[in-house]
């Protein structure tokens, strides 16, 4: 290289500004294209992932709207969620009835931060379903939250019922450990994976702390929202 | 890596120095971060390595296209814009195809920008030859690259988890390696595989050896 460097003539600084500048100027029409391109099918994608995930927490939900809850009530959800609002999804079954709300939780786990979508019924007042949004456990132990029968057993009917202030839960939702669960708000931890159990219930439990509180008062809204 | 005076390489041996003789994983050892990490299961293995193999042809097309044109102050910081245009490309288009895909392979579709292999070619063998002769040799170390992790990827799968591209193997009795599927189990089958390829090149080497001995004396 340094012997053809020596017969060449000194590269002019305005061919060097003037190829970086072309380049990146293709690049950048290459890249907003390829944005472009995709922008349909990528928000039609994460939908559909959306949807996926929330009839799994909610079975029989045949559609799913984006709401979030403030301090003014209940609202669609835009594009920002405001300031101390929760957001939510709502489910509804074929004829418009309101199935369930799915909302997310998240907490520190063993590796990283485990983000869930829990389901809740509005007439049981209870976590009636668990599903994971994203986590990076130990595979073969802490990702058995997604399929140990028996941790999910906990979520068939998680009691979630108001205290009478309708403030915050009448039972904060703990972890328990395995094999102690006594109370219907109580979560039996996986023999093992404690860590990640304990991330499930702080996560569910400070989410609903939160939502519960302002979503129940205005719970008419959501009804025949097909 | 081609020598000046070297002879002129055939396609086919422009093809198959990336898929056999100088194969990025198993003769090179290039690129190890994206081998090791997202090589858990056979799927994540298979996209990584095309979305790789199409970044790796894209920019080496272009890099040798304009390989007179761009002053050799710049090329560095040339081959690195194209590169990433084209991974950002990519990114977009795991998108569009697959949310799971893009999750599971996470920061490491991003990581391509910096993939040795890539950034090796254009250096070693795109700015030095014409695009049909680079384009032909990125596509044989796209595929040398993906069947590298594809070989890492299915042992992982069969070991760690009993299934192979999601497809349960052994029946529910199966008691997952789950080691195979954390990082040690990456080294371990990336260490076994490199074994394997030595003990055959030593093995190929030998009787040539005997041979020439032979004819010698």
């Amino acid at each position: 290289m340094s012997e053809a460097a020596s017969l060449q003539p000194a590269t002019p600084s305005a061919a060097m500004i003037r190829t970086l500048g072309i380049v990146a100027t293709v690049c950048g029409i290459l890249i907003v294209t390829a944005y472009q391109g995709t922008l349909e099918p990528v928000a039609a994608n994460k939908k559909l992932a959306l949807e996926r995930a929330v009839f799994k927490v909610i079975p029989g939900a045949s559609s799913v709207r984006e709401f979030v809850a403030g301090s003014g009530g209940i609202e669609p959800a835009g594009a920002v969620v405001p300031q101390g609002a929760v957001k939510f999804y709502a489910a509804y079954d074929a004829v418009g009835a309101l199935k369930g709300v799915a909302a997310e939780g998240a907490a520190k786990g063993y590796a990283d931060t485990v983000r869930v979508l829990y389901a809740y019924d509005t007439a049981k007042q209870a976590i009636t379903g668990l599903g994971v949004v994203s986590m990076r456990e130990t595979p073969g132990i802490g990702d058995k939250i997604i399929t140990d029968a028996a941790f999910l057993k906990n979520f068939v009917a998680l009691d979630a019922t108001l205290a009478a202030d309708m403030k915050s839960l009448a039972h904060a939702i703990k972890t328990v450990k395995h094999g102690s669960k006594q109370n219907a708000w109580e979560i039996d931890a996986i023999a093992g994976a404690t860590v990640t159990s304990k991330a499930v219930g702080k996560g569910i439990n400070e989410s609903a702390q939160k939502l519960l509180p302002l979503l129940v008062p205005h719970l008419d809204k959501l009804q025949g929202g097909k | 890596m081609a020598i000046p005076g070297q002879k002129q390489r055939s396609n086919v041996e422009e093809l198959l120095e990336g898929i056999w003789k100088q194969n990025p994983v198993f003769v090179m050892v290039l690129g190890m971060c994206p081998v090791l990490a997202v090589s858990v299961s056979a799927v994540n293995a298979l996209s990584m390595g095309l979305a790789t193999t199409f970044v790796l042809v894209a920019s080496t097309l272009l890099v040798s296209a304009l390989r007179n044109v761009i002053p050799k102050e710049v090329r560095i910081a040339t081959y690195i814009l194209i590169i990433a245009t084209f991974v950002t490309v990519v990114d977009y288009l795991i998108q569009a195809i697959s949310l799971a895909v893009y999750d599971a392979l996470g920061a490491f579709i991003q990581l391509i920008v910096v993939n040795c292999i890539i950034l090796g070619r254009a250096e070693a063998h795109a700015s030095k030859n014409p695009p049909l002769k680079s384009v032909i040799n990125a596509l044989g170390m796209g595929a040398g690259f993906t069947i590298g992790l594809l070989a890492l990827g299915s042992v992982r799968e069969i070991l760690g988890a009993g299934k192979l591209f999601g497809i349960a193997l052994f029946g529910p009795e199966f008691q997952p390696w789950v080691v195979m599927v954390l990082p040690p189990g990456g080294f371990f089958v990336l260490g076994a595989w490199l074994l394997l390829f030595n003990w055959l090149n030593i093995r190929k080497a030998k009787p040539a050896a005997i041979q020439s001995a032979e004819a010698r004396a």
